[in-house]
């Protein structure tokens, strides 16, 4: 940058600052947070490849504008990094005031690169007035082996299933038993292509199952002997590859895009991150009713979706507002709704008032949804560090097919 | 009012020239030197080399670029060499035209929604074939690119065609054909021979335009292209996309490499052209007559109505699976009908058309008040636009969008002036001009100037022959050129999505947005619109001159 423009945009920082004199809201002092929050509107950055999804966001929005009087304005976003991106680029940029993201959708290595780099504003989360009744759970407090530390706030609990078309296939107990079957079907399986996140967590699922000791695991990548770890997963994946839909030359580009795949009867299993998701896609129409879940008995990994705040947004109350309406109980209950979301809640059941607990206990599940004793134990994420490992060392080998 | 319109040329080159020239300046330094620590100069180059993926990536770009190239070459080549002057030609283009106006993405969607293994060419056959099951088959996404080949050529057939017939007149063809039919000629054979030559000269720019746009093109590649790797263009927007740092400076070098295989690839065009007009001279003057070309001739048209047929029928699967309820495989038809797909996108869809239909029509009336000030400069100094003005004009279609949008992109996020829709419009206006000022030069300069002469006569100042004789007579070409520029904002992707930080949602940004998820029936929806948002000017544009003039007979021409 030449001194000019860099005079030039230094001038304008300085004037947007001065513009903008509300820009750090105070957590604790709720009531001023809610009365800063009044007109603010939010650019809520948030993958929208689903029409669930924006359709719920679209309806939270009517919500708070209504009850806060907030603005909420949703980015689609074909990846959340695009939005990590930004926020990176303007922090170089110095656009310290006024960024173009407010509220982000994210959890993982997003937000371990968000947090190491400074770009998050907090802490915040445990001011919530919601937060009170969030369940203090690992996953919760621990997205991917980093420490939350108030820095983003839950509003979604997810973890790991197998979709399989009852017509044409049965639950398998083992990632084995799955390697097995797709070689009896060739090309009736698929995941999606990392860096996309169902295909990433499809990848961890099946490290996490085939290392001799997933304790490992928990370590960063960088203390540990990363190939001779994760030697199980590659020797797997070669054996896969050539039995995938397409023989692994063509990937799904998301999870939603596999739901085509299986109502075209394309394919007959295909990996999900949310356990509702399926009910919900089966309500309207893009899965056939045969579709069901299951999990293999060895158990699968979970984790939870977050909220967080830039360091540079201009509209922190108002994200904070936005934040701590996703964990109130009606908003929790229409998201877990399967003919909605579908989502697992991230509320306690024993913190929440007596009544609310029974809507929740009361909601039907949907068609192919597990309860929570069928879903079994969750297993605890990898540290973050293991994506970027594991996404590397996948489009090394299965990126460029030969 | 004279100095301000003598400022036109000058305001219309800065606005063509000054993105272009900011963004390739803003790509070249993270490419040269890049922004993270480590070793400087060459790194990022260096990290490309590495690129597993780089070959193929590369050969994807050329091959289909090149192949979408010379085929949409030969198919309008045939077409008019072969029809030119008939009624069947007449019919032709009047069905190709509109194809023109169909944005990129809309068009590949549709084409995807035939031709996939799901698609509605497998429900047609899948009885007689007894499958319940899709194939599995690589479509599209084969790793050749075929089908993204086919998709360009649909898009690429339509516009070179109406370059082609622009160029007609000049080329004198209707002469050219009836002295070389008398000497004996076969209709294709007579028309490549004498009228070819003259009209390649013309469209020769247009034809580089098809070839840097099809070897860089991101939306179409990404519906319809490979993905293990994608072709160069795409990976660049990964990159571009990637938290990590380093990656950024990967995309700035892989945008570098992009300009390169372009320019390359219209510098070997360009031998290429050299070498067949050596060889062609020869073949001209050796008398070969050429008269049994009757089946080639069916032929060319065939593979002509081919692009219409894709589109066409990619439209009505578009609009079937968005009131789509319950459809499998094989069902050739929905079980169901339901307006819920349209009701659930309403407000997105209003949302997104807002925002569409305001920056198309900013960008195009900036573009057609700079186009008029350029056309009505040149005729008041009397100086027509010079080759080297041409040249400068088509500057912007050349270099492709991957190779300066990302440089633009952190430029103006330095300059803090990277928010909201006035930088959206600046970028589709470096677009948009080009094609307006092409389309309305030829008619502007055809206008007849003793009517100018008459009004003058009669007591007129200049600027009023302008606005009372000129522009209305004017008026259907103007709105052309205007349903043009809307056209071609309406489809743009990369401009506004780098350039609008994603805070600026358009029907083509959510339509490509919503492919990662593959829900068809969004997709129909949004595509739809999209088709609708690009057509609507067309029609008004037909519509509005018919309406003004109903009662002057005289102005149908």
């Amino acid at each position: 940058m030449t001194p000019l423009l860099r005079r030039l945009s230094a001038i304008l920082a300085f004037g947007l600052a001065a513009l903008s004199a509300q820009a750090q809201p105070d957590p604790p002092d709720w009531t001023g947070v809610l009365a800063e929050a009044r007109g603010q509107t939010v650019y809520w950055h948030a993958w929208g490849g689903s029409s669930a999804t924006n359709d719920f966001i679209a309806w939270l929005g009517d919500l708070v504008a209504e009850r806060y009087g907030v603005t909420l304005e949703h980015v689609k976003l074909t990846d959340t990094a695009d939005a990590v991106t930004r926020v990176l680029a303007e922090k170089q940029a110095g656009v310290d005031t006024d960024g173009a993201v407010d509220l982000i959708w994210l959890n993982g290595a997003n937000f371990t690169a968000m947090k190491q780099r400074e770009l998050l504003f907090g802490p915040f989360a445990s001011d919530l007035p919601n937060h009170a009744l969030v369940a203090g759970d690992d996953a919760i407090a621990v997205d991917f082996g980093e420490p939350v530390d108030g820095m983003e706030s839950p509003w979604a609990k997810a973890q790991f299933v197998f979709m399989y078309d009852s017509a044409d296939a049965r639950p398998l107990p083992s990632m084995q038993a799955i390697l097995d079957w797709a070689v009896a079907h060739p090309g009736r399986i698929t995941y999606p292509q990392p860096p996309d996140f169902v295909g990433v967590t499809f990848l961890k699922q099946a490290l996490v199952a085939l290392v001799d000791d997933p304790a490992i695991l928990a370590r960063p990548v960088s203390e540990v002997d990363f190939a001779a770890v994760s030697a199980p997963l590659w020797d797997y994946l070669d054996r896969l590859t050539p039995v995938l839909w397409r023989q692994g030359r063509s990937y799904p580009a998301s999870g939603p895009a596999q739901f085509q795949l299986l109502a075209d009867n394309e394919i007959d299993l295909a990996p999900s991150i949310s356990p509702g998701e399926a009910s919900a896609a089966i309500a309207d129409f893009r899965l056939p009713s045969t579709i069901r879940t299951f999990v293999p008995a060895e158990g699968t990994i979970g984790n939870a979706s977050f909220v967080a705040i830039p360091y540079n947004s201009d509209a922190k109350a108002g994200a904070m507002v936005v934040a701590n309406a996703l964990l109130s109980p009606d908003v929790q209950l229409r998201a877990q709704d399967p003919d909605v979301l579908g989502y697992g809640t991230v509320l306690d059941m024993d913190k929440v008032p007596p009544e609310v607990a029974a809507a929740f206990a009361d909601q039907p599940r949907g068609p192919a949804t597990l309860s929570p004793a069928e879903l079994g134990t969750i297993l605890p994420e990898p540290h973050a560090s293991w994506v970027a490992a594991i996404e590397e060392e996948w489009s090394r080998r299965y990126g460029v097919t030969r | 009012m004279n100095r301000l319109l003598m400022l036109a040329p000058v305001l219309t080159v800065a606005a063509l020239l000054g993105p272009v020239v900011a963004g390739l300046v803003g790509v070249l330094r993270p490419a040269l030197f890049p922004v993270t620590d480590g070793p400087a100069s060459l790194a990022a180059l260096h990290g490309l080399l590495e690129w597993p993926g780089l070959g193929p990536a590369v050969r994807l770009s050329v091959v289909t670029g090149l192949a979408a190239t010379l085929l949409s070459l030969a198919i309008v080549i045939g077409l008019v060499a072969g029809w030119s002057g008939t009624r069947a030609f007449r019919a032709a283009s009047r069905v190709l035209s509109p194809l023109l106006s169909m944005p990129h993405a809309a068009a590949a969607f549709g084409l995807a929604f035939l031709i996939a293994p799901s698609g509605w060419v497998v429900r047609a056959v899948a009885p007689l074939a007894g499958l319940d099951r899709p194939p599995d088959l690589p479509i599209p996404g084969d790793a050749g690119g075929l089908a993204l080949i086919a998709g360009l050529v649909a898009k690429e057939v339509p516009f070179l065609l109406l370059m082609t017939l622009a160029a007609l007149p000049q080329a004198n063809a209707e002469g050219a054909r009836t002295l070389s039919a008398t000497l004996g000629y076969g209709r294709m054979t007579g028309w490549i021979k004498t009228v070819l030559p003259q009209v390649y000269a013309q469209i020769r720019l247009p034809v580089y335009v098809v070839l840097a746009y099809s070897m860089s093109v991101v939306d179409v590649a990404m519906i319809l292209g490979p993905n293990t790797p994608p072709p160069l263009a795409v990976q660049i927007v990964r990159w571009m996309a990637d938290p990590a740092l380093g990656q950024r400076n990967l995309a700035a070098a892989g945008s570098l490499l992009q300009l390169a295989l372009v320019v390359g690839a219209i510098g070997a065009w360009r031998l290429v052209e050299l070498a067949v007009a050596a060889w062609g001279r020869g073949w001209a003057s050796g008398g070969r007559r050429g008269q049994r070309d009757g089946a080639l001739r069916f032929l060319a048209l065939g593979v002509a109505a081919l692009p219409a047929l894709a589109a066409g029928g990619g439209l009505a699967v578009l609009a079937l699976w968005s009131v789509a309820g319950y459809w499998a495989f094989p069902m050739l038809l929905p079980a169901d009908f339901t307006a819920t797909s349209w009701m659930r996108h309403a407000g997105g869809l209003a949302g997104a058309a807002g925002n569409t239909a305001l920056i198309a029509l900013a960008a195009t009336g900036v573009a057609l008040l700079l186009t008029l000030g350029c056309l009505e400069a040149e005729h008041r100094r009397r100086r027509p636009i010079t080759a080297a003005g041409l040249r400068l004009l088509y500057l912007p279609l050349l270099v492709p969008q991957i190779a300066f949008l990302p440089g633009l992109q952190v430029l103006l996020l330095h300059a803090g002036a990277d928010r909201g829709a006035v930088p959206v419009i600046a970028a589709h206006l470096v677009f948009v001009l080009p094609y307006v000022l092409l389309s309305l030069g030829d008619p502007w300069r055809a206008w007849d100037d003793r009517f100018a002469t008459v009004a003058a006569s009669l007591g007129a100042r200049p600027r009023s022959v302008l606005l009372r004789v000129r522009l209305p007579m004017l008026l259907r070409p103007v709105l052309t050129a205007a349903a043009v520029g809307m056209a071609v904002s309406v489809g743009q992707y990369l401009p506004t999505l780098l350039i609008g930080g994603g805070r600026v949602a358009t029907l083509t940004t959510e339509a490509v947005a919503l492919a990662s998820g593959a829900d068809r029936r969004a997709i129909g929806v949004f595509a739809l619109a999209q088709t609708a948002a690009a057509l609507v000017p067309f029609t008004l544009a037909i519509a509005l001159p018919a309406w003004f003039w109903r009662n002057r007979r005289g102005l149908h021409a």
